[in-house]
């Protein structure tokens, strides 16, 4: 079922770059500003851990990391294929693996802070 | 009078090096790999935090520092900025037409409406995180 | 009325006689408010009666004189040779077999023009003989851009994802598809969703937007192109909670 496939793996990457257009100028903001020296209060341990501790932080973590890795894998995709790689089952297999790999590990991860 | 019709070759790996709009569209998909690597990044921030001890995320803290990963940091989110965030806003609208009887809604609403709310999300972000 | 002195390097090529196109070089007085297709037919009047190429009506309705000048997909009737450069390149359109000279072979997209089901399908019994389908202004706005398209195929010439797969179904066909699915007379959504989510259909699309860039009729057959991708990832999931189909 080619079509149920391809319409599940385009909703995630739609909805994973919008969340991303939107979260990740922010969140690369954040990684400046602690490469710099200047690391703000709410990622100090206490604070961090402690929103990483609660189940709304564990959710909008999660719902973050995993559409914004589907986004990724799918753009990439069509990326190689842009670049003339052909192997789309391939490339497809490989990066969808991937994203799968990183979404276990980030519930594995979250489940295990606090 | 026979035919042979003539098909032109197009380069599967520089065809977008033809014009300008092929390589803003390429430039634009590149920052597939600047998501990838912020995940991922994050995913190891998380890991640090899994360990439920302040020494390792410490540590984590301090890797993350230095001139390199400022200048690094800082490059990708213009590159992200004005490749993915402002070029996905201004497609926005292409998506989701809205019709007010005959009229269809300018696009420059919907297109403002998505920075009000980025401005939003983004604030709420740095809260949280006792930027602001 | 002053002239000005167009170079134009012209794509040839005779199947008959040729192994591969080239080029030739033709300078043609122009008249500062010609379009280039008076400068082409100057040549075939003037220069070269061997020169083949496709127009007919000259004010960008039928279609038929989409050609590359200067490497963008336009109409040559409503490319005007003052916002161009003396010299000239004009070229059979992109993504697309050469027949002969500037005439290329359309077989391929005439094809999926049709695949789309292009006519109004109802599910319901027909209104009465004696009586028209009502439909309101506002139902009307909703699709009546996508009725502009002229078929020139420029938009197919400027998507580099038809011109590296050329099973990609393109733009043309899949705005006429839209066409369709948004005109509050048809009820065929669900028939032209299995074609269009097909493999080789929306999802090949990766929103480039040269297509809309270059189309002369502003049918805007990308922005089509995604609502149809959310209407698929929509239909699925309604398919699979049981939601019946939408008739309209």
């Amino acid at each position: 079922m080619a079509i149920a496939k391809k319409s599940v793996i385009w909703g995630l990457f739609a909805a994973g770059g919008t969340l991303t257009a939107f979260v990740f100028p922010a969140l690369i903001a954040l990684f400046l500003l602690v490469a710099t020296g200047n690391v703000p209060e709410g990622l100090q341990f206490g604070q961090f851990h402690a929103f990483a501790s609660s189940w709304l932080g564990k959710a909008c973590l999660f719902i973050v990391l995993f559409l914004s890795l589907w986004h990724a894998a799918h753009r990439l995709r069509v990326v190689a294929h842009d670049f003339g790689i052909r192997k789309d089952a391939l490339v497809a297999s490989a990066v969808y693996t991937v994203a799968a790999i990183g979404s276990v590990l980030t519930a594995f991860y979250l489940i295990g802070i606090g | 009078m026979s035919r042979q019709p003539y098909i032109r070759p197009m380069s599967k790996t520089t065809w977008y090096m033809r014009n300008k709009r092929y390589k803003v569209y390429v430039m634009r998909e590149l920052t597939s790999f600047l998501v990838a690597f912020y995940s991922f990044l994050t995913i190891i921030a998380l890991a640090a935090l899994a360990s439920d001890s302040p020494d390792r995320w410490n540590a984590f803290l301090a890797s993350q520092q230095g001139t390199g990963m400022t200048i690094f940091h800082a490059l990708a989110l213009v590159y992200f900025l004005f490749y993915q965030t402002f070029p996905w806003f201004k497609l926005a609208p292409k998506a989701m037409p809205v019709y007010l009887g005959e009229k269809k809604l300018a696009d420059s609403y919907i297109i403002i409406g998505h920075y009000v709310a980025w401005v939003i999300v983004s604030a709420f972000i740095f809260w949280l995180a006792g930027v602001i | 009325m002053n002239t000005r002195q167009l170079e134009l390097e012209v794509m040839r090529y005779d199947p008959e006689k040729d192994e591969a196109p080239w080029f030739q070089t033709y300078t043609v007085p122009c008249n500062e408010d010609w379009v280039i297709l008076d400068a082409i037919n100057y040549v075939k009047d003037n220069l070269d009666t061997t020169l083949a190429y496709r127009w007919s009506c000259h004010m960008m309705v039928c279609g038929s004189c989409g050609m590359m000048i200067n490497g963008e997909p336009s109409l040559t009737c409503k490319t005007f040779i003052r916002d161009l450069p003396d010299k000239v390149r004009v070229e059979p359109l992109e993504n697309f077999p050469i027949e002969r000279d500037l005439v290329v072979v359309l077989d391929d997209v005439m094809q999926k023009l049709h695949k789309v089901q292009p006519y109004i399908i109802r599910k319901d019994d027909p209104p009465p003989q004696d009586k028209e389908y009502i439909q309101s202004r506002g139902a009307l706005a909703k699709f009546k851009q996508l009725t502009m398209c002229i078929n020139c195929m420029c938009c197919y010439a400027a998507c580099p994802q038809y011109g590296l797969d050329n099973n990609f179904i393109g733009p043309a066909a899949l705005a006429l598809a839209h066409r369709y699915n948004k005109d509050s007379r048809d009820q065929g959504k669900s028939d032209r969703l299995d074609i269009l989510a097909d493999h080789d259909g929306v999802w090949e699309c990766s929103f480039v937007g040269a297509c809309s860039e270059v189309c002369p009729k502003h049918v805007d057959p990308a922005a089509a192109i995604q609502q149809m991708k959310i209407d698929g990832a929509v239909e699925f999931w309604k398919q699979k909670m049981g939601i019946p189909g939408d008739k309209s």
